[in-house]
């Protein structure tokens, strides 16, 4: 397969949020800033990575039946490894994700890749596909963080655009998370058919 | 190499060996991160204790102790001094009014009783709402002083944040003077918009942490002339 195809395929042809809809607990958690979902998409791509790298490398000793336990005790070593070593050296980060860190273990983007990809790929095409689909997650969630962030309170990544009282509150609580990702995935998909 | 087959003992040792090699290298991860951890938490409470009192040259989480509150919480108490004196103290605060789970705060309180500052170390309140208690209840010029709601924005950006504006500050307020609650309770601060109930335990903490203090202060000055004695004498 063609790596370049295999790498970009996850930010628009497979989007892991847009088309695939998987993982839409962080997605629609912490996405209340452009920063947070960055953070939380940055530390999504390096588990996807490494649990790809090590499924990819492992794949032929593990029997069939087991597959499932096996690549789950994989992934929640690397987010509990994450969780350690965010919150050793980057505390600020740490703290505005918190609660959604562990949940990267259930997020069904990796194991689903796991699962999908890396466990019938080689080592390399499985480093790209984690690279890929990690950075098209970590872009949607950062398109959908923007857009909140800045019809909620006025402001995109920190940086204020208009007054926060224009700001229209409902975009910065849950159920602005639903209508932001509903039309942002409608949108894509009519640009994506087009 | 073929793929192994799924007969019972080869999944029993599979799982067993990913299992205790997972456990492994966890293990030495949290033996490596575990000494930062603690250094950022410390750190985290020693610039909120230099945030909410006076330049100091004591450690205040080595002299830390504490006081029962009503309702059956006991409050940290961080003595801040400068050459033995006393320039204020810095309480851990509680309040279980939260519009979600707990507020805990940092208040300083100068020695005449006036506070000096706050900073919020916890809370579970809504974002865009509740969480402007981080700055709103500073005075409008301090507000550099304090962090913005997003800590990572802070950081990657250096942002500094807005406050509410008003009769909002409780910085320098005198809480035996001052009706420190929210003024749709009859009281003399205003309440964040559309977060009252944040901001009731918000106050709820600060007064909480002023009463425990001004109950206990006989107790804590006849200490503080006590160590300074103490101090003299060691100097002469």
């Amino acid at each position: 397969m063609n790596q370049w195809k295999n790498f970009t395929k996850g930010f628009f042809k497979d989007n892991p949020v847009f088309v695939m809809l998987l993982g839409m607990c962080p997605t629609l958690g912490v996405t209340s800033s452009a920063v947070n979902g960055l953070g939380m998409g940055l530390a999504t791509t390096f588990v996807l990575v490494m649990s790809n790298i090590v499924v990819a490398l492992v794949k032929d000793f593990i029997p069939d039946k087991v597959r499932i336990p096996a690549f789950i005790v994989i992934i929640a070593s690397f987010v509990t490894i994450v969780e350690m070593v965010m919150q050793a050296y980057i505390p600020a980060l740490f703290e505005a994700l918190g609660l959604f860190i562990p949940l990267i273990v259930v997020n069904c983007l990796v194991l689903g890749r796991a699962e999908a990809f890396a466990s019938k790929n080689a080592l390399g095409s499985s480093i790209v596909d984690g690279l890929g689909m990690g950075l098209g997650f970590s872009m949607a969630l950062t398109m959908l963080g923007a857009i909140r962030e800045l019809l909620g309170s006025g402001k995109i990544f920190g940086i204020s655009l208009f007054a926060e009282s224009y700001g229209m509150l409902i975009f910065v609580l849950a159920p602005g998370a639903f209508i932001a990702l509903g039309y942002l995935t409608a949108f894509i998909n009519k640009v994506r058919k087009a | 190499m073929g793929k192994k087959e799924s007969t019972l003992p080869n999944m029993a040792i599979t799982l067993i060996i990913i299992t205790m090699i997972a456990g492994g290298s966890l293990g030495y991860i949290y033996k490596l991160t575990s000494g930062p951890i603690a250094v950022a938490k410390e750190q985290k409470q020693q610039e909120a204790i230099r945030l909410v009192v006076p330049e100091f040259d004591n450690n205040p989480t080595q002299e830390m102790y504490k006081i029962a509150a009503d309702g059956g919480d006991s409050l940290n108490v961080f003595p801040a001094k400068k050459d033995g004196i006393n320039v204020g103290v810095a309480i851990e605060s509680v309040s279980h009014k939260g519009f979600s789970g707990d507020v805990k705060i940092m208040v300083g309180i100068l020695p005449d009783g006036t506070i000096s500052n706050y900073a919020v170390l916890e809370h579970k309140e809504t974002p865009g709402l509740g969480t402007k208690m981080v700055t709103w209840f500073k005075p409008s010029d301090n507000a550099e002083a304090g962090a913005s709601g997003n800590a990572f924005a802070n950081w990657l950006f250096g942002i500094k944040s807005d406050t509410g504006g008003g009769n909002t500050s409780i910085v320098g307020v005198d809480p035996s003077e001052t009706n420190l609650t929210v003024s749709k309770d009859g009281g003399d601060i205003d309440a964040i918009t559309a977060a009252t109930i944040s901001s009731r335990a918000f106050l709820d903490a600060v007064q909480k942490a002023w009463a425990t203090y001004n109950k206990n202060a006989d107790a804590y000055s006849s200490a503080t002339i006590k160590n300074n004695d103490a101090q003299e004498g060691g100097a002469q």
